[in-house]
């Protein structure tokens, strides 16, 4: 099949799958009026498929310190931070997120999925095996496909299978790095990481975990998993992103390991891509000074996300196994996805849908992301929404 | 050694029917993507099943050149070989 041609199967798959004159996967937004409400087709509508989980988008402190660094900075760095060198800032943020998790050192990424792409291609080579949970991101495999190392994977959040993997290895063990994500973005569960540090101890192997969605969210500084877990000192590596809850875009990875300096000399994705820009960069210092006095914004946070998870829970929908900002209703068929996912837009609802392959087991998702800043009205008005389908397409 | 193959590619056979409709034999030649439907996802968790049936660890990227059953069994006795 020639190159356009593949494009114009894909073309096809879509056209079958989603309705004429309904763009899902690129809705046009014309109007942002806060956190979490905009303007899409004239009308307003309701965030509640954004990772925006502490509402930190149009945080003042974090507007003030963007707009001062495009001052003082410009709007770019136009190169990378090995050929342009370094701003003051990226050092900065480096060094405010190596205090943050009490770490070594830790090294800032333009994106998050470049953290990942960045650091598994840089631990990870042709001679060694990377582990991984089967519903990983796909920024992990992607990490992973670069390194060149030979990938396994395991069940999702099944112990007994990781564990069986791994003791197949045999002496490999002690060259596999093994990759889990602190909430995951599909389902909304956690790593059981208490029973992944103990299997990783005794294999002698090294653990990434990637916080994306859980830095803010979990912890009693919002650290992530680790802080809840009290296991910070048993993770090798934490990458997470600035996308979610800091607000603005980016990556980071910090660690205790003294060698983690070295992947700045041979990880391509961190060398080979322009640095964040400087407002980029001051909006996240002010956010995470933000998350991590964000006790409030957290409590507010799991308030809401509790509510609308036990709302859907006891309308009947099929839910991810565990309460949290990322509440997904599960259902059999692409089509009830997108009939659902549609009637909420129709009710100025705008969440997430995700179809097969990408919804684990074959299943679709109909996917909600709970934020700090969803008001209580916000809630009951989603929740009510639903309730209301529940009645009339099921 | 020949043996050995033969079994392997009739175990596969045998654990791949439940993939396909009642219509399609599985053959060595059957291709997995196109006559089984097995999509990227599917592939992936078949080899975790493949893995556990043999007791063998198949890396993710080594699937690039299997197109039909004969090729997957041909990885699976490398792999087996390349243990004893």
């Amino acid at each position: 099949m020639s190159l356009l041609g593949k494009l114009d199967v894909v073309a096809a798959a879509r056209k079958a799958l989603l309705p004429e004159g309904l763009d899902v996967f690129g809705t046009p937004i014309e109007k942002v009026y806060s956190t979490t409400e905009a303007s899409v087709g004239g009308r307003r509508i309701l965030f509640f498929g954004t990772n925006n989980y502490l509402g930190l988008t149009f945080a003042p402190e974090c507007l003030q310190a963007a707009h001062e660094a495009l001052d003082s900075e410009g709007t770019g760095t136009t190169g990378s931070r090995m050929a342009n060198g370094s701003y003051s800032g990226h050092r900065a943020l480096e060094q405010e997120f190596s205090d943050f998790y009490h770490c070594r050192s830790s090294i800032v990424f333009t994106t998050g999925y470049q953290a990942n792409l960045a650091m598994i291609s840089g631990l990870a080579g042709s001679n060694d095996v990377i582990l991984i949970d089967g519903d990983s991101h796909a920024s992990i495999y992607d990490g992973c496909r670069l390194s060149g190392a030979e990938i396994i994977r395991f069940r999702h959040n099944d112990m007994a299978d990781m564990e069986k993997r791994l003791r197949r290895l045999g002496e490999k063990t002690s060259s596999t790095l093994i990759i889990v994500e602190g909430i995951y973005s599909m389902l909304g569960d956690r790593a059981p990481l208490v029973d992944i540090v103990t299997i990783k101890n005794s294999y002698g192997s090294i653990l990434l975990l990637d916080e994306a969605h859980s830095i803010g969210v979990l912890g009693k500084t919002g650290q992530g998993l680790v802080e809840e877990t009290g296991l910070i000192n048993e993770v090798d590596f934490i990458t997470g992103t600035f996308s979610k809850s800091l607000g603005s875009i980016g990556g980071y990875c910090v660690s205790n390991h003294m060698q983690l300096d070295q992947l700045r000399y041979v990880s391509r994705p961190y060398i080979f891509t322009a640095s964040p820009s400087p407002a980029t960069i001051a909006s996240t210092r002010a956010a995470l000074k933000l998350l991590r006095d964000g006790t409030e914004l957290r409590k507010k946070l799991w308030v809401n996300a509790r509510k609308l998870y036990s709302c859907l829970d006891e309308q009947g929908y099929q839910l991810g196994p565990d309460p949290g900002p990322i509440i997904a209703t599960i259902l059999d068929s692409p089509q009830q996805a997108m009939m659902l996912w549609k009637a909420l837009f129709d009710q100025g609802v705008y969440v997430n849908l995700i179809l097969p392959p990408a919804a684990p087991e074959g299943k679709s998702l109909v996917r909600c992301s709970v934020s700090a800043a969803h008001t209580d009205e916000q809630i009951d008005y989603v929740a009510n929404v639903f309730a209301e389908l529940r009645k009339s397409i099921f | 050694m020949e043996n050995d193959h033969n079994s392997i590619l009739q175990k596969l056979c045998h654990h791949l029917e439940h993939f396909a409709s009642a219509d399609i034999k599985i053959v060595p030649e059957t291709d997995l993507i196109n006559e089984l439907a097995i999509d990227s996802v599917k592939l992936l968790n078949l080899i975790m099943e493949i893995e556990d049936e043999f007791d063998i660890s198949i890396p993710i990227n080594v699937l690039a050149d299997v197109n039909t059953v004969r090729d997957l069994a041909d990885l699976i006795y490398k792999i087996k070989s390349a243990l004893k």
